[in-house]
């Protein structure tokens, strides 16, 4: 087992009381897995994916745990994660465009990264591994305002990836991108794999369908929990929770017309997690909710991969 | 970047140009006459010989010339480096009258703007990041950037010139002292120079820390920061990274600032009867003397314009995107 998530909750505090961002997640990420986490805005994988690496001033861990490659990761501690940081956990941030300090040559940033960090840079490696995402290598000689969107996206890739960290947290990498770019950032993703330079990689995002091409998993989260875990062919092909399938039927299909069907979303918006409902929460937008929803619905395995949170499942 | 620097030139050229032309301007269309009050202090009573002396110096500072043949006359001697004869100090030439004053507004005004420009900077960043010294410290700063050079400068003079005695609260040096270069007299020197500095470097000061305490937050709220925090880099890099990009305004600021911080030292020269172009306007006004305060107001744009200049270049130096911008990005 690389990395195992349990009962994991981290709130915001606000003015008006907590936010429950994430409210008992559990979930198992195995060695090598990549695990596509989607699900719309507001529901929490954002606050999960920070919360494994950096959690921002306004989060608090209030319970659960984190347990990579059999060490419990002391999420709380901003302190105590930073040796974990970078060496076993790494992050491509969803702001990659901005993330290069823009008075620093690359070459030099780098540089003074990894011997903060108490490693020797080495170029050589550092150069194979930007000509496997197709990076000139004049690029360390410039300066963050010199490249394109996509370059800098890629050289942050690279950059995180430098350390060989275990589990690796792409957040919202591919939002920014188009779509032939995406594809490139989706296929260097997969390489850096295959080439060792990560073990696992949980893929925040909210394009399933991209999703769908580069993870192993999928899981489908909705209003800070754990809605269907299962791997990605299932998800896509024979969903079980009502929320996932609803999901699925909003994207447009290539190749349909929709002059005669309107493309249907999901009515209505998801429950505030300041004061979340009690039982499921979906249950307000569900089609079939019936009166057990009025009560949690555990997560429970359907298949030994595939768990659903739903009575109706 | 030879376009850049070319077209940076033009500018300053053309502001040169404006500022003398106004500077021209100014004393001839002020009211009263230069000649008369001559002539009154000469304390001649004989109605021939005031006319006599009358014609004698209107034609000796060609003020009995057209207007335009004027201008272009000052425009001549200028390159000559010819600012014509003080009326004040008749008949000392204006540039000895200006190089005497000259040395004595640099000493104050270019420590006192670099310093505080150092200090307030240091200081803000680090403020910044101990609440103690942001709720404690930093108020201070805003009372300070808010006060006047002029009252801070009386404030200091009776406090430490008059209750205090520590510091004598006028003149350049002391009367009992003959300018040498000794020991005795530079100590003096520095003993005089003490109150006029520290009013300008007090006040610039807090300006400085504030602008840099905020910029600093900015900075560290960054996307660069976050992610440099979120791979570990210990805080010590983050914050020299925070710091030169938060530098960069700053510099900006000092650009800026450079022509009130000027106005400031000359206001605070004539508190402290301080021998420099300040006190020195002072007098040409009180003299109606036109040929010093022009010479005096060529010299303080010619200071600022230089100064601008400088920056501008220093800026290009500490801000690659400056560059970028100048050699067309590259894709």
């Amino acid at each position: 087992m690389s990395l195992q998530v349990s009962e994991l909750r981290v709130h915001y505090r606000t003015l008006r009381g907590d936010v429950r961002a994430l409210d008992g997640m559990s979930f198992e990420l195995k060695d090598g897995e990549i695990l596509g986490l989607v699900g719309e805005s507001g529901c929490g994988k954002s606050t999960l994916g920070k919360s494994l690496i950096r959690m921002d001033g306004r989060m608090r861990h209030v319970g659960g745990r984190v347990v990579l490659d059999g060490r419990e990761l002391p999420i709380s501690d901003d302190r105590a994660m930073n040796e974990v940081r970078f060496k076993e956990v790494s992050l491509i941030p969803q702001y990659a465009m901005s993330a290069l300090n823009p008075t620093r040559k690359i070459r030099k940033m780098v540089g003074e990264l990894l011997r903060s960090r108490g490693a020797e840079p080495d170029t050589a490696e550092l150069e194979r591994r930007m000509d496997q995402v197709g990076l000139p290598r004049e690029v360390l000689d410039r300066y963050p305002i010199e490249l394109s969107g996509g370059m800098k996206q890629r050289m942050v890739m690279v950059i995180s990836t430098l350390l060989d960290p275990s589990l690796l947290i792409a957040d919202e990498v591919t939002s920014a991108l188009d779509v032939s770019t995406q594809k490139a950032v989706a296929r260097a993703l997969l390489g850096f794999r295959e080439s060792g330079y990560v073990r696992s990689m949980i893929f925040v995002t909210h394009d399933i369908a991209l999703t769908h091409h580069i993870a192993d998993t999928i899981m489908v989260m909705y209003a800070g929990r754990l809605a269907e875990k299962a791997p990605a062919d299932v998800i896509v092909k024979a969903p079980r929770h009502p929320y996932t399938k609803l999901l699925l039927d909003a994207l447009p299909e290539v190749g349909v017309r929709y002059a005669e069907r309107r493309l249907e979303g999901i009515a209505g918006s998801p429950p505030s997690l300041l004061n979340p409902p009690a039982g499921c929460r979906f249950r307000d937008r569900c089609p079939v909710a019936g009166d057990e929803c009025a009560e949690d619905p555990p997560v429970v395995a359907l298949a030994p991969d595939h768990h659903v949170a739903c009575w109706k499942a | 970047m030879r376009r850049y620097f070319g077209r940076k030139l033009l500018i300053y050229g053309l502001t040169f140009f404006v500022a003398v032309t106004v500077n021209w301007m100014i004393p001839r269309f002020m009211p009263g006459d230069p000649v008369a009050s001559m002539v009154a202090r000469a304390n001649v009573s004989q109605p021939a010989a005031v006319e006599a002396m009358r014609a004698y110096y209107t034609s000796l500072f060609g003020l009995d010339q057209p207007l335009i043949t004027q201008y272009l006359n000052f425009w001549g001697a200028l390159f000559r480096g010819d600012f014509g004869i003080s009326i004040w100090l008749f008949p000392t030439p204006v540039s000895a009258v200006i190089g005497g004053a000259v040395p004595y507004t640099l000493a104050l005004i270019v420590p006192s703007v670099l310093l505080s420009w150092v200090v307030g900077n240091r200081f803000g960043a680090y403020a910044a990041r101990r609440k103690l010294l942001d709720n404690t410290v930093l108020p201070v700063g805003y009372i300070l950037t808010a006060m006047p050079y002029m009252w801070l400068a009386v404030l200091l003079a009776w406090a430490l010139g008059v209750i205090a005695g520590l510091f004598p609260v006028a003149g350049g040096y002391s009367f009992s002292m003959r300018p040498t270069w000794s020991w005795a007299f530079l100590l003096d020197l520095l003993h005089h120079w003490t109150l006029p500095f520290l009013s300008l470097f007090l006040v610039a000061l807090g300006g400085w820390a504030i602008g840099m305490r905020n910029m600093i937050i900015y900075e560290l709220e960054s996307d660069y920061s976050a992610y440099l925090s979120a791979l570990g880099a210990p805080a010590r890099l983050i914050r020299r990274y925070a710091f030169r990009n938060a530098v960069l305004p700053q510099i900006t600021g000092l650009a800026l600032q450079l022509g009130v911080l000027v106005a400031g030292a000359l206001v605070t020269e004539i508190v402290f009867a301080y021998p420099g172009l300040g006190s020195l306007i002072l007098k040409a006004i009180q003299n109606k003397d036109f040929f010093l305060l022009q010479g005096t107001f060529l010299f303080i744009v010619l200071g600022v314009l230089i100064a601008n200049f400088i920056i501008d270049i220093v800026y290009v130096v500490v801000d690659p995107r400056t560059r970028a911008g100048m050699a067309g990005a590259q894709a």
